[in-house]
C-alpha cells in the first residue's frame, strides 16, 4: 500500500495520519500511523522497513572477521559497541584471551563513543521541542569527539576498529592527551547543557509526566538501556554480565523511578558523567603489552549457538550466531535494543496529544537502521 | 580552489554622470542568485545523514555557501541530499519526495550506499545498487560516509554546474 | 536457580522436554504444540518467573525450523533458552506468546516477513519489514532471488 491511499477518516470518526516515512523528527525514516480522535492519541502502529538493509543475511555470507564491519553501519552512533559484541562472541566461541591493553583501549572508546551518542541524544532533543540552539552547543563536543576518533580510528563515525582478539591498531602515542583536552573540554561546558535545555521551564513542563513507563511495562516490553534504567528496571549489562574488565572499573548504574520522558533525560544526562568517570579511570593507566592477542587467519567457530550482550548506548545488544562448523555464520541475529524500545511508542503514547507524540520519541531516541537491520 | 572570484557579481556596472548602469546576461545573473541560495532538502535515512548534520553545524558550517537552511517539506526545497542507503520500500517514497519538489532541482547522492549499494551490494536482497536507478543525480560523493569537506566540495561543484546552466533559455527554446 | 534446580524443576511439571547443556545457557527442547501450556507455566509460576523475553528468532535448518526463545527472570536472574520445532517448512505455524509478553508482538512479526511462520492469535500480524507483494521468506535458506548478487 502507498502512503496516504488509506481513508483519512474512518467511519469511527477517527483521524488517520502518516507521520515519516521522511519527517524531521523521527530522526530517520520510521514510519508511524496514527490514529487521531481531535488531537488526542488513540492509537499508534510503527511502519518499519524503509531501511530493512538485510544485515543479518549478508552476516550469513561473510567471515567472522568481515561481518564485524557491517555491524558499524546498523547503530552508527553506537558502531565500536557494535563491532565490541560482534568480537566478543567469537572471543567466547574460540576461548581467545584478550589482552588487557586492548580491553582497556577498547572501553575507552566505547564510552567516548556512547558520550558522544547521548550528545547528539541532546542535540536532537532540543531539536524536535523546537529549540535549535542546543543542536550547535552539542555539536561542538561531537566534533571533538569526532577528531580522535578519526586519530586513532581512522574514521569519523563507522570506525570498524575492533577485531576478534583485540583492536585493529595501537593508539597514537598522544592519545591520553588527546583524551584528557576533549574530557576537560566537556566538563568545562556540562554547565551549559544544563542551562540551555534541560533547566528550561517549557523544556521541564513539556517532558514531565509525558510517556510514563512502568517498571512492569518496561519489563513486558523488552525496553533496556536509560530508557528502562528510567523506570527504575536495572538492567545495565555492564553491571549485570561484565566483559571486557568493566567489573574492575567504578561506576553506578544511574536508576531513576519516574519512568516518563524527563526521567528519560536526567538519566543520559547523568551517564554522560558516568561516562567521564570510567574514561578518566583508564586514560592514565592504559596497560602496556600487546594490543591484539594472536589468532588464526581463518577463523572456524566450533559448532554450536553462541550469545553475546553488550551495553550500548541505547540499551542491551545481543549477538546471537549458530554456527556449523565452517567459515561463516550459518544463522546470525542481532537482538537490537531499539527495536524493543520501540514497541514502548504505542503503549505509552496512548491518550497524549499530538505533540506529546514528539516528545516521547525524542527521549526514547531511536536509531532506525539499527531497528530494520 | 577560486571561490571567491566566482561568487562575484557576473556583469559589468558602468558610470555615467547622472548614476550608471550594468550590462549582464539574464542567464549569468540569475543563475548567480539562483547558485548562492540553495537550499537542500532535510533528508536522511542512515549514517550520511550525521555527517551531514556536522556539516551544517559551526565547524564546517555550509551556510558561508549559500546553503542556507534545511527545509522539512521538499515544496520548499531546491537540493535533495541522499545521506544513506535507499532500499526497495524506500525508492517510491524517495521518488515521489523528488517529483514533489519544484523545478529546477538537483540531487547529490551522498555516500557509497547511494552510488551503488555499497557495502550492502553483495548478498542482500532489498537495497537498490545505486539510486541513479531510481532519480537523475548530479553529483556523486565517495565515502562511507564521506568527510564533511567532501560534502561541501560537491556542493560547491554543484555551484559551479548551477552557473554554467541555461536553464531559463532553455525553457525559452522549448516553447 | 542454578540450571541443576531448573532441570529438575521443569521435568516435575513437563515430562516431554528434553534438555541441551553444551552452550552457555540452559537449552530446553519442546514440540512445538506444547509451546503455549509450557510458557504459560514458566511465566506464572513463582520459583520460575520468567518475566523478560530479551530475544525472540529462528532458526532454518532445512528440514525444520526451530523457533529460539531467550528468557530471563528479572527477580531470580536466571536464564533459559526454550527452543521449539516446527518441522511443517510449507505451511509453518505455532502459537503466538503475544498474551505472556508484550515484546513479542514485533519479534513475531519480523519472525513472520523473514522465515514465514504463522503465529496463530498473534493481535496483528503483518509483513514488517517488506513489502505485502513480496514473495518468498529472504532467510530462509531456500530463499532464491534473481536481484541478488552472490559474493
Amino acid at each position: 500500500m502507498l502512503l496516504g491511499e488509506e481513508d483519512c477518516i474512518n467511519e469511527e470518526g477517527e483521524f488517520v495520519i502518516n507521520i515519516g516515512p521522511q519527517h524531521p523528527s523521527t530522526h530517520g525514516v520510521l514510519r508511524l500511523k496514527v490514529w487521531l480522535d481531535g488531537e488526542t492519541i488513540k492509537k499508534v502502529e510503527p511502519h518499519l522497513g524503509y531501511i530493512h538493509r538485510s544485515i543479518e543475511k549478508m552476516s550469513e555470507s561473510f567471515s567472522y572477521r568481515q561481518f564485524i564491519y557491517i555491524t558499524s553501519r546498523m547503530d552508527y552512533l553506537s558502531a565500536h559497541m557494535n563491532n565490541q559484541a560482534c568480537a566478543l562472541v567469537v572471543e567466547k566461541a574460540l576461548q581467545v584471551e584478550v589482552p588487557a591493553r586492548a580491553q582497556a583501549i577498547r572501553i575507552i572508546l566505547c564510552e567516548l563513543s556512547r558520550l558522544s551518542s547521548h550528545i547528539l541524544w541532546f542535540a536532537s532533543a532540543g531539536l524536535d521541542l523546537g529549540g535549535v540552539t542546543p543542536f550547535f552547543y552539542a555539536f561542538r563536543e561531537r566534533e571533538a569527539i569526532n577528531s580522535i576518533m578519526e586519530e586513532t580510528c581512522g574514521a569519523r563515525l563507522t570506525q570498524n576498529f575492533m577485531v576478534p582478539g583485540g583492536v585493529i591498531t595501537d593508539l597514537q602515542p598522544d592519545f591520553p592527551k588527546r583524551i584528557k583536552e576533549v574530557l576537560k573540554q566537556f566538563k568545562d561546558n556540562y554547565h551549559e547543557y544544563n542551562e540551555i535545555l534541560i533547566g528550561n521551564v517549557i523544556f521541564q513542563n513539556r517532558m514531565m509526566d509525558v510517556g510514563v513507563l512502568t517498571k512492569e511495562d518496561a519489563i513486558a516490553l523488552g525496553c533496556t538501556g536509560p530508557v528502562a534504567r528510567a523506570s527504575g528496571l536495572s538492567c545495565d549489562i555492564r553491571k549485570l554480565y561484565p566483559y571486557d574488565g568493566y567489573e574492575k572499573l567504578k561506576f553506578d548504574e544511574i536508576l531513576v523511578t519516574g519512568g516518563d520522558s524527563w526521567a528519560r533525560c536526567q538519566v543520559r544526562m547523568a551517564e554522560m558523567l558516568q561516562s567521564v568517570n570510567i574514561i578518566e579511570q583508564l586514560i592514565d593507566n592504559i596497560p602496556e603489552g600487546e594490543f591484539v592477542a594472536k589468532t588464526k587467519n581463518v577463523l572456524k567457530l566450533p559448532k554450536g549457538e553462541f550469545y553475546q550482550r553488550v551495553e550500548t548506548a541505547r540499551g542491551e545488544l545481543g549477538v546471537y550466531i549458530v554456527s556449523d562448523g565452517s567459515a561463516t555464520p550459518y544463522r546470525c541475529k542481532y537482538r537490537s535494543p531499539n527495536f524493543a524500545n520501540l514497541s514502548a511508542i504505542p503503549h505509552i503514547s496512548k491518550g497524549h496529544k499530538i505533540g506529546d507524540l514528539i516528545a516521547i520519541m525524542a527521549t526514547i531516541d531511536l536509531i532506525i537502521p539499527d531497528i530494520d537491520r | 580552489m577560486g571561490v571567491k572570484d566566482k561568487l562575484e557579481f557576473p556583469g559589468q556596472i558602468h558610470e555615467t554622470p547622472d548614476g550608471g548602469f550594468m550590462v549582464t546576461q539574464l542567464d549569468a545573473v540569475i543563475n548567480w542568485a539562483r547558485s548562492n541560495s540553495v537550499w537542500p532538502l532535510a533528508f536522511g535515512t542512515s549514517c550520511c545523514a550525521i555527517e551531514m548534520m556536522h556539516t551544517v553545524n559551526a565547524k564546517y558550517d555550509w551556510s558561508r555557501f549559500g546553503f542556507e537552511v534545511m527545509r522539512a517539506t521538499p515544496r520548499q526545497a531546491d537540493l535533495i541530499i541522499v545521506s544513506g542507503t535507499i532500499v526497495m520500500k524506500m525508492a517510491p517514497v524517495l521518488k515521489r519526495l523528488y517529483d514533489q519538489m519544484p523545478e529546477p532541482k538537483y540531487v547529490i547522492a551522498m555516500g557509497a550506499c547511494t552510488i551503488s549499494g555499497g557495502p550492502f551490494f553483495y548478498n542482500t536482497y532489498s537495497v537498490v545498487k545505486g539510486i541513479d536507478h531510481i532519480i537523475p543525480v548530479d553529483v556523486f560523493v565517495p565515502g562511507c560516509p564521506p568527510r564533511p569537506e567532501a560534502l561541501l566540495h560537491s556542493m560547491i561543484a554543484l555551484q559551479e554546474k548551477i552557473k554554467n546552466d541555461a536553464y531559463f533559455r532553455k525553457q525559452v527554446d522549448k516553447k | 536457580m542454578t540450571n541443576e534446580e531448573l532441570k529438575n524443576n521443569i521435568t516435575q511439571v513437563f515430562s516431554a522436554v528434553t534438555f541441551d547443556e553444551t552452550g552457555e545457557f540452559l537449552n530446553v527442547i519442546i514440540p512445538s504444540e506444547e509451546l503455549l501450556p509450557f510458557m504459560k507455566v514458566l511465566r506464572s509460576t513463582k520459583e520460575f518467573n520468567f518475566d523478560y523475553l530479551f530475544c525472540l528468532t529462528c532458526v532454518d535448518w532445512k528440514d525444520h525450523l526451530m523457533m529460539v526463545y531467550f528468557l530471563n527472570s528479572k527477580t531470580h536472574n536466571h536464564t533459559i533458552v526454550v527452543k521449539a520445532k516446527i518441522t511443517d517448512t510449507i505451511n509453518p505455524q505455532i502459537e503466538s506468546v503475544y498474551d505472556i509478553w508484550k515484546t513479542a508482538e514485533l519479534n513475531e512479526d519480523e519472525v513472520f516477513d523473514l522465515f514465514g511462520v504463522k503465529f496463530l492469535n498473534h493481535p496483528n500480524l503483518r509483513r514488517i519489514f517488506l513489502e505485502e507483494d513480496w514473495v518468498g521468506y529472504p532467510l530462509r535458506k531456500n530463499y532464491v532471488d534473481e536481484h541478488m548478487i552472490e559474493l
